[in-house]
């Protein structure tokens, strides 16, 4: 078998058996590569979140007693931002939904309201940190209870920008076609934002209470 | 100029429906605008052909012209060069640092250089090998190779892989500066707390280490996301599940790892550097922390990422094997189950690097077993591989002999490994020079052989022409005499006792002559990566002109031109077997209908592969430069102050909003 150099670089001819020219220029959901690009990241910052949770339950079990010298963390402005974001996944359904029928009215109004959300859901945050009583440095609990809820806001955050932007931008000439998909995995992104909330919430709360 | 697929031109999929899904955009009831029909005045590639819609397409899908351009580029082979070019780049610079280490350690007490040096010397050694070559290499090769070899235009998110290449790039260049100004990290390549902690390494040393973790993991979960959903979503119509190249598959199964695995490290080094910069007590005994808990952390990214630098090999050597034996690969099923296999169970077994740690014994038992079960599927593999070769008419050209290469190196690598799987073993090894040797073989056998062989196979599609197979016959046995002469007396040396991380010995020892026949190994070696370089650079001018496909390969990439066009296919070709070249000779089937004028890539569905939509796909842009930068600003501010991560969120928001704001000369904007 000789193997070697083609220095004519010839092609192979084309032989057409199918045309593209009617298929539709994006859809939602699985259909559309963005959709996937999200639960890719949705999945790193899962782990993420999984390993930070490990680091947390690793520190009960070497340490024994728990919560280290500190009384747990309040209920009250956690227990709010939870009953909050859980009260969002309503509008956030109404945005996918209004988003997927390419309702641009609608789609704004529940944008502003998804941005509203993540504004007044972040000032509870503020409040949340001053009620944990403990500092970062003050010993292993304390450090690994900031590292959850920091990275927990750092979530919150970045998804108020997008939905910000978002919003924005629907409030140009740019707001048709394709960015109602985008709108759609806006609301997807945020869903991981509320799911990834429920068992830090648990851990952070009630499970130094329990122990 | 459609006409009708005849049976013929499939093997399994006979009618021409299977092959699109024919479904609408919008959902039922909506008017959606995905559904509108075409332009008339958009020029589609089925009204053009030859010699203008190739020159036309290469317009809409090249690059800019000047450094703004290049800066701009989202075409996965720009990207994808640069990659492959930085990571090897890091090779020499980790193979220089381990010659000089070499040169230290040839002689009882040598004086070339003093124990600081040498820490930093093994720890740059480490981490370059590891994060700026080892992962890297891996990636570079699957943004360069997946979209052609799945028959696409460009790599899926290519703004954000862009962005990934840049981020990769700084860190990189971060840590080697810092090595250069004599403040490079000399913890070790795993930094272990409490030695990397602020009571034992004051300065920036370990941020240094910490730092670096965090540009190349967040650049590589990144490329590992544009190439999950590149397969996902880019496979050429009728590319079904079994019939996507196996290179593809490792580099699919890569990702995975790469999702799942790099979180961990990223927490550890976070942490490492709260503990250093804000007081954080993660891994102070005294406060509540624990430092195995670093150790657990660390290592269950640290063996997966063993999987991350061999998995991509063995996309290599499928490839180098089935098209070198001429026939297709035997078992592909079974190589397919061993890869996602090997990508599973390598989460299983992190705690084999902690056996003398002190661990219940049920503990030691489990990651026993569970590290001689990883030698299952990884045996299937190298049997499946043999029998493709077995079975099929072998051309030794210089791409096999590296596979060859690899097969002695990586099983004997194994088998020490199989050793070392053993408690009590491993606990009279453990920090020894057996452990070295046994991890090279594993590494360098796994990883370096194979990418070798790859770089001759791809090499003509890289640049348009072929290497020089008499100097790669050469290469290959300087390489392969100059590894063993290397790395094989370590074995002896470890299990005389000689530690590693060692920069220094004495002549009773009785270590002298191993040492010294092991650096005159490591110059052979040395020798044949000089060679390698002169055959790039030489064949790189003078070369032979290679031809779209002088291997007479059967996958995707070789239907592209030598190097390929910007558009890499004037038109998506659409798969009918497993090695869609040896099934078409005469002439290619390809689906016609996509605008020339725009970026317009053909999505798929994620399992049949069925033509699916035409989407745009994003122009050049100068934003993911730009966030870059901001991004090394703010990694780089927080090695000194926790508020860079207030300040230095500011332009990267900034570059993000540019990113993703629609232009206005787009065209789904017109």
């Amino acid at each position: 078998m000789t193997l070697g150099p083609q220095p004519d670089n010839a092609m192979l001819p084309h032989r057409v058996v199918m045309s593209a020219r009617h298929m539709p220029g994006y859809a939602y959901g699985v259909r559309s590569p963005i959709w996937w690009g999200t639960v890719g990241f949705a999945v790193a910052e899962g782990m993420g979140f999984a390993i930070a949770a490990a680091m947390y339950l690793y520190l009960v079990f070497v340490n024994g007693n728990w919560p280290l010298s500190a009384p747990p963390p309040d209920l009250l402005w956690s227990g709010l931002f939870s009953v909050v974001l859980i009260a969002s996944i309503w509008p956030n359904q109404l945005a996918k939904r209004d988003g997927e029928r390419e309702d641009l009215a609608k789609t704004r109004r529940n944008l502003v309201i998804m941005s509203l959300f993540g504004v007044a859901l972040l000032v509870i945050r503020v409040f949340e940190f001053g009620t944990l009583h403990v500092r970062w440095d003050q010993n292993a609990y304390g450090s690994v209870v900031w590292l959850l809820l920091g990275l927990h806001t750092l979530h919150l955050l970045t998804d108020l920008g997008d939905t910000i932007v978002l919003t924005v931008l629907m409030f140009t000439r740019h707001g048709h076609g394709k960015r109602f998909s985008d709108v759609g995995d806006n609301a997807f992104y945020w869903y991981f934002v509320v799911a990834s909330w429920l068992p830090i919430y648990t851990i952070l709360y009630w499970l130094p209470r329990w122990w | 100029m459609t006409r009708a697929i005849t049976p013929d031109d499939l093997d399994a999929v006979p009618e021409i429906s299977r092959l699109a899904t024919g479904e609408r955009g919008g959902l039922p009831g909506v008017r959606s605008e995905a559904d509108a029909p075409v332009s008339p005045d958009e020029l589609r590639d089925d009204q053009v052909d030859g010699p203008e819609l190739t020159a036309r397409l290469a317009k809409t899908w090249g690059t800019d012209k000047g450094i703004i351009g290049a800066l701009s580029t989202v075409d996965h082979k720009v990207i994808g060069r640069r990659f492959i070019a930085t990571a090897i780049l890091f090779l020499f610079l980790g193979g220089l640092s381990a010659v000089l280490m070499r040169l230290q350690l040839a002689l009882p007490e040598n004086r070339l250089m003093g124990p600081d040096f040498y820490n930093q010397l093994f720890t740059m050694h480490g981490i370059t090998m590891m994060f700026l070559f080892g992962v890297p290499i891996g990636e570079a090769f699957a943004v360069y190779l997946v979209p052609l070899m799945v028959g696409t235009r460009n790599i899926a998110f290519p703004r954000l892989n862009a962005y990934a290449y840049y981020v990769y790039l700084f860190g990189g260049l971060m840590v080697w500066l810092a090595f250069i100004l004599n403040i490079g990290p000399d913890v070790g390549w795993f930094a272990y707390v409490p030695l990397s902690g602020p009571e034992f390494s004051p300065g920036k040393r370990a941020d240094f280490w910490a730092q670096m973790i965090t540009f190349t993991e967040v650049s590589g979960i990144a490329v590992a996301i544009s190439v999950i959903v590149t397969v996902f979503k880019f496979r050429a119509p009728g590319m079904t599940l079994d019939r996507i190249p196996l290179f593809v598959w490792a580099e699919l199964v890569n990702s995975f790892v790469i999702i799942f695995a790099l979180p961990a490290v990223v927490t550890a080094s976070a942490t490492l550097m709260m503990d250093r910069l804000v007081g954080t007590h993660f891994y102070n005994a005294a406060e509540g922390g624990d430092a195995l808990l670093y150790q657990h952390l660390f290592w269950f990214f640290g063996h997966p990422e063993v999987y991350i630098i061999f998995l991509p090999a063995t996309g290599w050597v499928s490839a180098i094997v089935v098209t070198f034996s001429r026939r297709q690969a035997f078992g592909y099923i079974a190589l397919v189950l061993s890869l996602i296999a090997t990508g599973f169970l390598s989460f299983g077994l992190w705690v084999h690097h902690m056996f003398t740690t002190g661990l219940p014994q049920l503990g030691a038992s489990f990651f026993t077993a569970s590290s001689m079960l990883i030698a299952i599927p990884n045996g299937i593999q190298i049997f499946c591989w043999i029998a493709t070769l077995w079975d099929g008419r072998p051309v030794f050209r210089a791409p096999l002999l590296f596979v060859m290469g690899f097969f002695f190196i990586f099983v004997a690598g194994g088998l020490s490994g199989i050793m070392l799987a053993s408690v009590p073993l491993d606990t009279q090894v453990h920090d020894t020079f057996f452990v070295v040797a046994h991890f090279h073989y594993v590494l360098i056998g796994g990883n370096v052989f194979p990418l070798i062989g790859a770089v001759y196979y791809w090499f003509p599609k890289f640049t348009g022409r072929m290497m020089s197979e008499r100097l790669g016959k050469w290469h290959f046995w300087l390489a392969f005499i100059g590894f063993n002469a290397t790395f094989f007396p370590m074995h002896i040396l470890g299990l005389m006792g000689m530690p590693r991380r060692v920069y220094t010995y004495l002549p009773e020892m009785g270590w002298g002559h191993l040492n010294l026949f092991a650096s005159l190994g490591a110059s052979l070696f040395f020798a044949s990566f000089v060679l390698f370089l002169y055959n790039i650079v030489s064949s790189a001018r003078r070369g032979p002109v290679a031809g779209p496909n002088p291997w007479d390969a059967g996958t995707l990439e070789w239907a592209a031109a030598s190097p390929p066009r910007p558009q890499n296919f004037d038109r998506i070709p659409v798969v009918t077997n497993r090695e869609p070249l040896w099934a078409n000779r005469d002439s290619l089937p390809v689906v016609a209908g996509l605008s020339v004028e725009n970026r317009e890539q053909l999505v798929t569905t994620v399992t049949d592969g069925r033509a699916d939509l035409r989407e745009t796909t994003p122009e050049p842009s100068i934003w993911p430069f730009l966030a870059a930068i901001a991004t090394a600003i703010l990694f780089v501010g927080s090695m000194f102050t926790p508020w860079a991560l207030v300040w230095g969120s500011v332009p990267l928001a900034l570059a993000l909003m540019g990113w993703f704001w629609p232009k206005p000369n787009t065209e789904d904007e017109k």
